[in-house]
């Protein structure tokens, strides 16, 4: 009796090739080292930590590559990325605005700073705008009560915050994102 | 730790007992006949402890325990049924119906759902909680599996019967909180994940959150537009359980009043797939002997079984080249329908509508594949039924010979299926269930093997597979190492040794389902007093087929008159031109690809 060798229809190739381009050579040597270790789905976190670190973010391609990679079942490795906060599924804005929802900021009308940046931005907080410029978030206490109410812009701390303001403030950032884009 | 021997004796309800360590609050109630109302607990998942229903109290104990996590101890006393239990009980289920829809009267689970059952028998007559609804949008995309995230209440059966029993893991708990809901990674619609259709997930859903997608509305306009000649099919497996959805006991063999309730329905045509069983083994052992010949790879893997077709071109593509060729018999008979019937009957095949009543919800998927169409497009088979549709259709119908008294069950109008496709052999009965395919191969096999006439019928060994088994088959000077596989958690145990080459295999049987197609996904939910996924309802289907297989004379595929007549007339030879273009099929790798 002979065993002729099957015609090759596996796409395993074409997925790992295609799955390694997604995430790069460094993250993908970190999932080899994290896969031959005995139980590689409790690497999972780990791994998508370095990729978020990466890239900023976890898109679903970066998701499916890990799956493939660490053979993880996409459900799976789907459900942790959506469950942990710390975990962001959308591209990061260029500008990300956190305003102090705090208690000496919120007496001092942190609210209507909001209520501004969601009626100037045409977004609510949690979204990024479609141009992928400005990100609106809430923070807690950020330490700086003297300052309320505080908003911070990336790295920038902005303090004593008027509604106001909002219109100026956006378009100073937005005048730097041409200039550094050109 | 005690050992695995020890007894403890313990208080269930005031009464003594005593209970082997190791065991659970609830395994042990129920040995004594206290049935613990429970709801995301199941016998073969992994324990999930979510749902907070089986609660039970616990002397000495500050809290409420799950019975269904909690290991017995010497001493211990338990109330299952005091006034604060019942409260809580009645509670936890209250409060799992505070976002669930009232509408009850429209949902498909109307009357066999699980939740409106426990919410009756814990006592909840009014629904004092009024909670947020969830709000997320029901997913209709796929041709088989639909889901319905609103009347989802977290249970995690169908999370666990697609990762534990069937290997698939399609389905995650995304998000968290309030939020939280079952679906494939990144929330994808079934038909764009490694979802293989199977259906099982509907079968463990304890509420109408998983659905077959309906296809009663086409067959109803089919059968009432008189332009068309509407013909049916029935696979193996329905007559094996149809009869649970009209009250007959579990078991109970129903071909004549299945013809009989068809034809009052309004086919045309009542014929039976088991015909085209017999054609697919009388095609399949063709092939078989072919490749013990040496002309094509070992092992020869079975095909008849879409979720596992599916399975295979997401999960072990590199198998492809060994699957039969061969269209399940579902799809040999749609595309004689549309052929050969067509012809004979000087009909356009056009106006012909086929319908298939199968055991399986992935049918519906493998209708739809581009390679089961005709040349100009339209598919071979028009409509998949499940078999819990076909109920319903014939109950909305107001057949009602079931339950009318003055019809005793076995008082049955003798009807027949129509011929010529309707003449099936004894082989082919028994491809409804797991081992099945094998017997009737095997069956074929033998007289080519051993020259004999009548060399070896049945195949004990082959019966009764609990999810896997791998057997030597001796047929006179041969020696054939076979397997038969249910559940896919199963096949992938035996593909993997193929993979690594453990062993030399010459054929092995895979079906999706666990027990095969008496276990499939579009199958009646289970009737009261057995559960799914059932062993024991499952072992009482395989009997009713087994025992119409006894009855026949004609118990050998390539045996049936029909068959032998149908080659005569149309086809030619087995393993030809003919058969080739007709009954034969090519199958390609699939991405998203499947985690192993």
């Amino acid at each position: 009796m002979t065993h002729p060798t099957p015609a090759v229809t596996d796409h395993w190739d074409q997925v790992r090739e295609a799955a390694e381009a997604v995430l790069g050579d460094e993250i993908v040597e970190y999932i080899r080292t994290a896969a031959a270790q005995p139980e590689p789905a409790s690497e999972l976190i780990s791994v998508l930590h370095k990729v978020q670190a990466r890239y900023g973010y976890l898109d679903t391609e970066h998701l499916d590559a890990v799956a493939q990679l660490l053979q993880v079942p996409a459900a799976t490795v789907s459900g942790v990325a959506t469950f942990y906060h710390f975990f962001r599924l959308n591209k990061p804005a260029r500008y990300s605005i956190s305003v102090c929802m705090g208690t000496a900021c919120y007496v001092k009308g942190a609210d209507k700073v909001v209520n501004r940046l969601q009626e100037e931005l045409g977004i609510d907080i949690g979204e990024t705008t479609s141009d992928g410029l400005f990100g609106l978030q809430q923070a807690r206490c950020l330490g700086t009560c003297g300052l309320a109410p505080v908003m911070m812009v990336n790295d920038d701390v902005l303090s004593r915050v008027t509604p106001e303001a909002i219109p100026a403030i956006l378009d100073r950032y937005a005048k730097q994102s041409r200039q550094d884009s050109s | 730790m005690t050992a695995n021997n020890a007894t403890y004796q313990m208080t269930i309800d005031g009464r003594e007992v005593s209970v082997d360590a190791g065991m659970t609050i609830m395994q042990a109630a129920d040995q004594f006949g206290i049935r613990i109302p429970r709801l995301c607990y199941h016998p073969d998942l992994s324990l999930a402890g979510s749902c907070r229903v089986c609660l039970v109290e616990v002397e000495g104990m500050s809290h409420f325990m799950a019975s269904c996590s909690v290991e017995v101890w010497d001493g211990m006393e338990v109330r299952t049924n005091s006034p604060e239990i019942r409260q809580m009980r009645r509670d936890m289920v209250e409060l799992l119906l505070d976002n669930h829809p009232k509408d009850c009267q429209t949902c498909e689970r109307d009357g066999r759902c699980e939740l409106q059952n426990l919410a009756y028998a814990v006592g909840v007559r009014e629904r004092l909680f009024e909670g947020e609804r969830k709000d997320l949008p029901p997913e209709s995309g796929s041709l088989s599996v639909i889901r319905e995230p609103r009347k989802c209440i977290l249970c995690g059966r169908c999370v666990r019967v697609c990762d534990e029993v069937q290997g698939v893991a399609n389905l995650g708990r995304l998000g968290r909180g309030f939020t939280t809901y079952v679906a494939p990674a990144h929330g994808a619609p079934m038909d764009e994940s490694v979802c293989i259709q199977c259906g099982q997930c509907i079968n463990v859903c304890p509420t109408a959150a998983f659905l077959e997608r309906s296809s009663t509305e086409a067959v109803w306009n089919a059968l009432a537009d008189p332009t068309k000649h509407v013909v049916v099919q029935t696979a193996p497996s329905i007559r094996a359980a149809i009869g649970e959805g009209f009250g007959l006991d579990a078991g109970t063999p129903v071909v004549g009043k299945m013809v009989w309730a068809l034809r009052k329905l309004g086919f045309d045509g009542v014929f039976d797939t088991d015909f085209a069983a017999d054609l697919t083994i009388v095609e399949e052992s063709f092939e078989l002997v072919k490749r013990l010949e040496g002309n094509g790879p070992l092992p020869l893997l079975t095909s008849c079984s879409p979720g596992w077709v599916s399975f295979m071109e997401r999960f072990y593509p590199e198998l492809i080249p060994h699957a039969s060729t061969c269209k399940s018999p579902m799809s040999m008979m749609s595309t004689l329908f549309k052929t050969w019937y067509a012809s004979k009957l000087g009909l356009d095949p056009s106006d012909l509508y086929v319908v298939a009543v199968m055991p399986c919800v992935a049918k519906k998927t493998e209708a739809g594949r581009p390679e089961h169409r005709m040349p100009d497009g339209t598919p071979y088979t028009d409509a998949v039924l499940t078999t819990r549709e076909l109920i319903w259709m014939i109950k909305s119908c107001g057949i009602d010979y079931w339950n009318n008294p003055q019809m005793a069950v076995f008082d049955m109008p003798k009807e027949r299926f129509d011929d010529p496709m309707g003449l099936a052999s004894g082989a082919g009965d028994i491809f409804g269930t797991t081992g099945g395919v094998m017997e009737a191969a095997l069956r074929t096999a033998a007289p080519k093997l051993t020259g004999e006439d009548n060399p070896q019928l049945e195949f004990n060994e082959v019966r009764a597979v609990e999810g896997l088994r791998e057997v030597e088959v001796v047929i006179g000077d041969h020696t054939l190492n076979v397997a038969v596989a249910n559940g896919l958690n199963n096949a992938k145990i035996i593909l993997d040794k193929v993979l690594r080459g453990d062993r030399t295999y010459h054929v092995i049987e895979l079906m999706a389902c666990p027990g095969g197609c008496i276990g499939g996904g579009g199958q009646p939910y289970p009737p009261p007093g057995t559960r799914v996924l059932d062993p024991e309802l499952l072992r009482l289907r395989a009997q009713a087929l087994y025992g119409i297989d006894e009855q026949k004379t004609v118990r050998r595929s390539h045996e049936n008159p029909a068959i032998i007549s149908l080659y005569e007339e149309f086809l030619g030879e087995a393993g030809g031109a003919k058969a080739h273009e007709l009954l034969h099929t090519t199958y390609a790798a699939k991405t998203p690809r499947g985690i192993r």
